[in-house]
């Protein structure tokens, strides 16, 4: 592991970069109050970053992630376009021992703010990493999770079947035990069967917060999903030949093309200007791997490009990751929102690649 | 260097115990006045009763200050990451069973599975303006256990004791909480989810790997399980 001076001369390195890619660099503090993080990510992110309480504060997080400060000082007045870099520790609990497993560790990011031209902005975010990491022979991995929110809201179906999809694009569990009831490929359980034959009624008497009302409303759209048609199966497997599509980023929009998923046109030409942006910024795109599924299993708030750099070691993290997070600006904005792109470098990592080729 | 056992110490975990040991011609018993936690071992060599909570017992485990120990497999999975990393199991007891479960409202006739569950956490989420609340003392069993199962939209609330109350006492709108006979759910209004058993726990004996086993500690340990008929542990 590089030592802590390595790591901060590494991102300082990194930093310098960014700086002269034309971005100004911030410095959100390292405590952080937990209700955005904890209304953004719910339970997830209490298991994995470090909470403690300040008695006029209230609960607060020992930051475990750059990207909502960031977010959160551009929406309360940031000029637009914007660019931000920053240098810090994020803190992580670890359920997991391991050396792999550090609980803190630096990150140097890169984050866009940008209405213009978003597939230049990715290509922007994403040849800025590769250049710096050019030396380290890391590999890279793009994918867009833009195309899988396009196919689930193209579906021909009810929107309660399509918003319960879109919800679970990043649990693939859920998410595809939700397709195969929809489709009518697992049975209904009994339990759902007497509720629909409303056999169900109990007798316990009505408590807590949520009114009967509410179940009503939701009986009633049980009714309506057990009367709509099944998705069809063909519909089914052209979603699992979607999720499991990797192969070369140059062969992507033509695979993409070949599912037969109309409502992806979009979404495949915007991946195509993505290519092409990446391209003209001297990206060898036969080195780069397209897997549409990347990102599904990450936290939650990539909603379109995403990207990782790894090293061979599988045993290591990613070396760098990020995306475009359009959506949660969104929800951090209050009412306002701004397509937004950027990423993170553990430069720790590098220090031990540079180290240790 | 003899084995230290750590043993709950008091009430029907530690008799069972005692009486666990004892079919195996193993004698454990308190001695001194009543009030007083201290203990006595006849029947096995280099072996020393220490007596604990229950609740202390994975901790102690964990540090190594104690060889043995008997407690719920439920505590264990709760209070250690990787926890296999930590202990070794050994035994499991026949007694103190208890299911790790997850309850929400009978008069929910609209929910019985997980899914259910999910579906309305998200509704009431958009209607409540908050996530919804789980009363529980397992936090790291439930946060898993929902993770796995792809649910979402839900906040754990502590509760660290009377959880079958919270839903009716508006603090929270279901509870993972461990039940033997379910009484106190039914009698309190709630119901099993039919896919919500999360862990079935029972007293278990454990030993630690972190734990001295230098100095005739490994050889006490190595006749007290051809005794007990357990398969000694691989440290």
């Amino acid at each position: 592991m590089a030592t802590k001076a390595a790591a901060r001369a590494t991102g300082a390195r990194l930093l310098e970069a960014f700086r002269a890619a034309g971005a100004s660099a911030v410095d959100p503090d390292i405590l952080q109050p937990a209700k955005a993080l904890l209304d953004l990510y719910g339970e997830d992110i209490r298991a994995r970053a470090f909470v403690t309480h300040d008695p006029s504060r209230g609960e607060m997080m020992l930051r475990p992630d750059f990207t909502v400060p960031v977010v959160q000082e551009h929406m309360t007045g940031g000029a637009e376009p914007a660019r931000y870099c920053y240098l810090g520790e994020v803190f992580r609990q670890q359920d997991h021992s391991g050396p792999a497993r550090a609980a803190e560790y630096f990150q140097a990011g890169y984050e866009v703010f940008d209405r213009t031209a978003p597939e230049e902005a990715d290509a922007e975010v994403f040849a800025l990493f590769a250049a710096q990491l050019a030396p380290l022979g890391l590999e890279a991995t793009i994918g867009d999770i833009g195309l899988l929110t396009a196919a689930v809201a193209g579906l021909d179906t009810l929107a309660v079947r399509k918003s319960a999809l879109a919800r679970h694009i990043w649990r693939p569990r859920r998410f595809h035990a939700l397709l195969q009831r929809y489709a009518g490929l697992t049975p209904v359980p009994p339990s759902r069967q007497t509720l629909l034959a409303g056999e169900a009624e109990s007798d316990a008497p009505w408590i807590g917060l949520r009114a009967p009302d509410e179940m009503h409303e939701r009986v009633t759209r049980l009714q309506e999903d057990a009367a709509a048609a099944p998705l069809p199966a063909a519909e089914v497997a052209r979603f699992d030949a979607l999720f499991s599509l990797r192969c070369a980023a140059p062969e992507a929009p033509q695979r993409l093309e070949g599912l037969g998923i109309s409502a992806l046109a979009p979404a495949i030409a915007r991946l195509a200007r993505r290519l092409s942006a990446l391209e003209a910024r001297g990206i060898d795109l036969a080195t780069l791997r397209f897997d549409a599924s990347h990102g599904r299993t990450t936290m939650e708030y990539y909603d379109g490009f995403v990207f990782t750099f790894s090293a061979a070691d599988p045993g290591l993290p990613p070396v760098a990751t990020g995306g475009r997070y359009d959506a949660l600006t969104r929800v951090l904005g209050q009412g306002r929102s701004i397509p937004a792109v950027g990423g993170v470098i553990r430069p720790g990592l590098v220090a031990d690649l540079e180290v240790a080729p | 260097m003899s084995v230290k056992l750590g043993v709950p110490s008091k009430g029907r975990l530690m008799e069972q115990t005692f009486d666990w040991f004892a079919a195996h011609g193993v004698r454990l018993h308190r001695t001194g006045s009543e009030r007083e936690y201290s203990g006595a071992v006849e029947g096995a060599d280099g072996v020393e009763l220490v007596l604990l909570s229950a609740g202390e017992i994975p901790r102690e485990l964990a540090a190594g200050r104690i060889h043995l120990g008997v407690t719920g497999s439920d505590l264990v999975r709760e209070k250690l990451a990787d926890w296999e990393t930590q202990v070794a199991d050994l035994a499991p007891m026949g007694f103190g069973h208890a299911d790790l479960i997850i309850a929400v409202p009978a008069c929910w006739s609209d929910v019985d599975m997980l899914e259910d569950l999910d579906a309305v956490a998200h509704a009431f989420r958009r209607e409540h303006g908050f996530r919804l609340r789980i009363a529980t003392k397992y936090h790291r069993l439930v946060r898993e256990f929902l993770t796995r199962q792809g649910v979402a939209d839900y906040q754990l609330v502590d509760s660290q004791g009377a959880t079958e109350g919270t839903v009716k006492n508006l603090t929270a709108e279901a509870i993972a909480d461990i039940t033997s006979s379910g009484e106190t759910l039914r009698a309190n209004h709630l119901k099993i989810l039919s896919d919500g058993v999360i862990h079935q726990s029972q007293a278990t004996l454990f030993a630690a790997r972190g734990a001295d086993w230098t100095g005739g500690s490994g050889a006490a340990l190595a006749a007290l399980c051809t005794q007990c008929g357990i398969a000694l542990p691989k440290f």
